[in-house]
């Protein structure tokens, strides 16, 4: 018995198949079109676990595309499939700070999984994996690699949130000759520092989980592990929290 | 509709400006009530009142004024309606609900002020709202710190009075409001020529508690498990109780709700069964304000009272009609209107009591907070509303936003993600029962 959840993000579109155990995941760049996406995704984890589409037995989509997927059964949204998902992985998570391309979000659960609570952050681009990618690009890096790149390095204070002005801010001080190790430390905080007040204005819980494509930075995960003194836990694949919890939620359908 | 150029050239309008406006109301409408299935006959009134809200309802003032009565509008259900009344003037509601006068409200007002108060401003100095364009005499009140610097700004393109509401609910407080309603009878007995008597108070009073009985009564039907109508068409009975005219609007919202009552007896419902039930609770929402209701009823919602002005707010408790003279009437408007729960006042635990009260005589299943952007009084009393509904392990939710569609999708997801964490809470009480 086969399930799939498909999470259709504004950067990337994930999709993971779960057969009560197993699971196997796909993430590709969303692109211009959430629906050719999510098609493309349900095509790769097909031939990646070697099964035939008629083995699924039940498709959930979620993310902000969910909408745009004709071939699922049942559309949840993300907050839902983050809360599953990350109860799914560990039993002991009951808060979730979740930053992802465009937004963030935190999400209280209770011990079966079920949500208590939850917050989202304005209609802006503060604070998510936009602002590290604009930031990023500045310093002629890849996302990828300001993790390297700041080592240990003092943080040199970023005090705009907003990315337009935050951006000008950073070429200026690259233009002043500050290191961008120390600029790219910055940028670190001034994330984490948005995922932190956010969290703050739920009740955290421990075990807090730090999930979505920004938790994939470990330098991110450590200065927001010190600013809230809490258990954290990062799922070893940030990214697909979300259509796991879609899958799990369509397995135990089945059952 | 009619051609009713000549009248609105008579208003003053700027019609072309107007035009506007009128283009893109009827599509609206179309899109968001007479999309909806299963609706009551009864409602074909209220639609008819919308296709005329610039039309008919505009000319009836008209004829009204052509009498010698005159036109008051005001702002806020603190507004005594039954002494409008006892005056033998005509009352209306002037809320904005809609972003066309917005742009034209920020030339007068910081960006940073609530879109009731920019809409409200915009729509003045524009010219394009014909019920603006009616008024004799705007009253205003001192509720919050944006409406009261409008009134200023308003004052300067039409007469204006402006009513002391007090901020607290003292003893004193009562005593000062009483002064302030004998200070609003002189200045309507002046504006129209009548003389306000025990006889046309008691007149007022009655007619007002009727209209308030009315929608009562059918907020009543919405306590019903299964819902006769929409939490959509019940809002836009209640925004068009503040601008029809009262005895017509009584009679026909009586013959919705006979409708109404055959479709509990028959158990049927404009909604699925398990449809969660929402409570939505804050700042008033003006025609054609009828975002959240329709974002809620089509994400898997449906709305079943607001505790708002233009909801409970505005019609629950009536006045005391036993009082005999003038002193004794006007005790007990104070009384009736200073129990009103508005967050202008301090402290106001009131509210939470109403809040806790309704979402248990309506059988909500979670509460939807409201609140416009900047508008300080109600984002700021969310704190307390929230700690006496986690208490209680009612759920919330606070959604704050303006009158575009801009974030449409977002506050989908919001409250779509809301219902979907009630689900499981339903189950269990369903279990337990
Ligand atoms: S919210 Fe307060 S100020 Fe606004 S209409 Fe209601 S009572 Fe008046
Ligand atoms: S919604 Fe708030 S800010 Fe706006 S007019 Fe009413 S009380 Fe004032």
């Amino acid at each position: 018995m086969y399930s799939i959840g498909i999470d259709a993000g504004s950067v990337a579109t994930k999709g993971v198949i779960f057969d009560g155990e197993k699971i196997e995941h796909v993430i590709i760049p969303t692109g211009w079109s959430p629906k050719t996406a999510s098609e493309e995704v349900l095509k790769q984890l097909l031939v990646k676990s070697n099964i035939k589409k008629e083995d699924v037995e039940r498709i959930i989509g979620t993310g902000y595309g969910r909408i745009s997927m004709p071939f699922v059964d049942k559309a949840i949204t993300e907050i839902t499939c983050h809360a599953k998902g990350a109860h799914y992985l560990n039993k002991k998570v009951r808060t979730i700070l979740d930053i992802g391309g465009q937004d963030s979000k935190v999400i209280n659960i209770d011990e079966n999984g079920n949500i208590t609570d939850f917050l989202m952050n304005d209609k802006c681009a503060a604070g998510t994996g936009r602002f590290l990618q604009v930031m990023a690009n500045v310093l002629g890096k890849d996302v990828s690699e300001l993790d390297d790149l700041t080592n240990n390095a003092r943080p040199e204070a970023i005090t705009s949130m907003c990315t337009v002005f935050a951006e000008s801010e950073v070429i200026s001080l690259l233009a002043k000759g500050i290191p961008k190790e120390n600029i790219a430390s910055g940028i670190m905080h001034s994330i984490a520092s948005r995922g932190v007040s956010l969290l703050e204005r739920i009740n955290i819980l421990d075990d807090v989980a730090f999930t979505g494509g920004v938790a994939r930075s470990d330098v991110i995960g450590r200065i927001i592990n010190d600013k809230i003194s809490k258990t954290i836990y990062k799922p070893p694949n940030s990214q697909i929290v979300g259509a796991l919890g879609a899958a799990v939620i369509g397995y135990r359908e089945l059952l | 509709m009619a051609d009713y150029r000549e009248l609105w050239k008579s208003l003053d309008m700027d019609l072309e400006k107007h035009d506007q406006l009128c283009e893109v109301l009827p599509k609206f409408y179309d899109e968001i009530y007479l999309s909806q299935e299963k609706r009551p006959e009864g409602m074909n009134y209220f639609n008819f009142v919308i296709a005329e809200v610039h039309g008919l309802r505009i000319q009836e003032l008209a004829e009204h004024r052509k009498n010698g009565q005159k036109v008051v509008g005001s702002f806020c259900v603190f507004v005594p309606d039954e002494v409008i009344s006892a005056a033998d003037a005509v009352g209306v509601g002037l809320c904005s609900g809609s972003d066309f006068w917005i742009p034209d409200g920020e030339k007068y007002l910081p960006r940073n002020s609530c879109p009731l108060v920019k809409a409200a401003v915009g729509a003045k100095t524009s010219g394009t709202c014909p019920y603006f364009q009616s008024c004799d005499l705007l009253v205003g009140e001192t509720t919050c710190d944006g409406k009261k610097k409008a009134w200023e700004i308003l004052g300067e393109h039409v007469p204006m009075h402006v009513m002391d509401l007090p901020q607290m609910k003292r003893e004193k407080d009562k005593i000062h409001w009483m002064d302030e309603i004998r200070i609003f009878i002189d200045e309507l007995e002046e504006l129209t020529g009548n003389k306000i008597t025990e006889e046309s108070l008691a007149r007022g009073i009655e007619l007002i508690n009727k209209k308030r009985e009315v929608l009562q009564r059918l907020y009543d039907l919405r306590k019903e498990e299964n819902l006769p109508i929409s939490g959509k068409d019940a809002l836009l009975v209640t925004q068009i109780a503040f601008y029809d005219n009262p005895e017509r609007f009584i009679e026909k919202t009586n013959e919705l709700c006979e409708e109404l009552e055959k479709r509990v007896q028959n158990k049927e419902s404009v909604f699925a069964e398990g449809t969660p039930r929402i409570l939505v609770s804050g700042t008033p929402m003006a025609v054609p304000n009828w975002k959240l209701h329709h974002m809620i009823e089509t994400s898997g919602g449906s709305v079943v009272c607001e505790e708002t002005c233009t909801g409970t707010r505005y019609f629950e408790n009536l006045v005391d009609n036993t009082g005999e003279t003038m002193e004794e009437q006007i005790k007990a408007l104070s009384d009736r209107y200073l129990n009103i729960n508005c967050a202008c006042f301090t402290p106001n635990p009131g509210r939470i009591d109403d809040i806790l009260r309704l979402y248990k005589e309506y059988k909500a299943d979670g509460v939807v907070y409201y609140t416009l952007p900047f508008c300080q009084t109600y984002a700021t009393e969310f704190k307390k509303v929230k700690e006496a509904l986690d208490k209680a392990d009612i759920p919330v939710i606070m959604i704050e936003s303006d009158y575009s569609l801009q974030d449409a999708g977002q506050l989908k997801t919001r409250l779509e993600a809301f219902f979907e964490m009630l689900e499981p809470k339903k189950e269990i009480a369903a279990a337990n029962k």
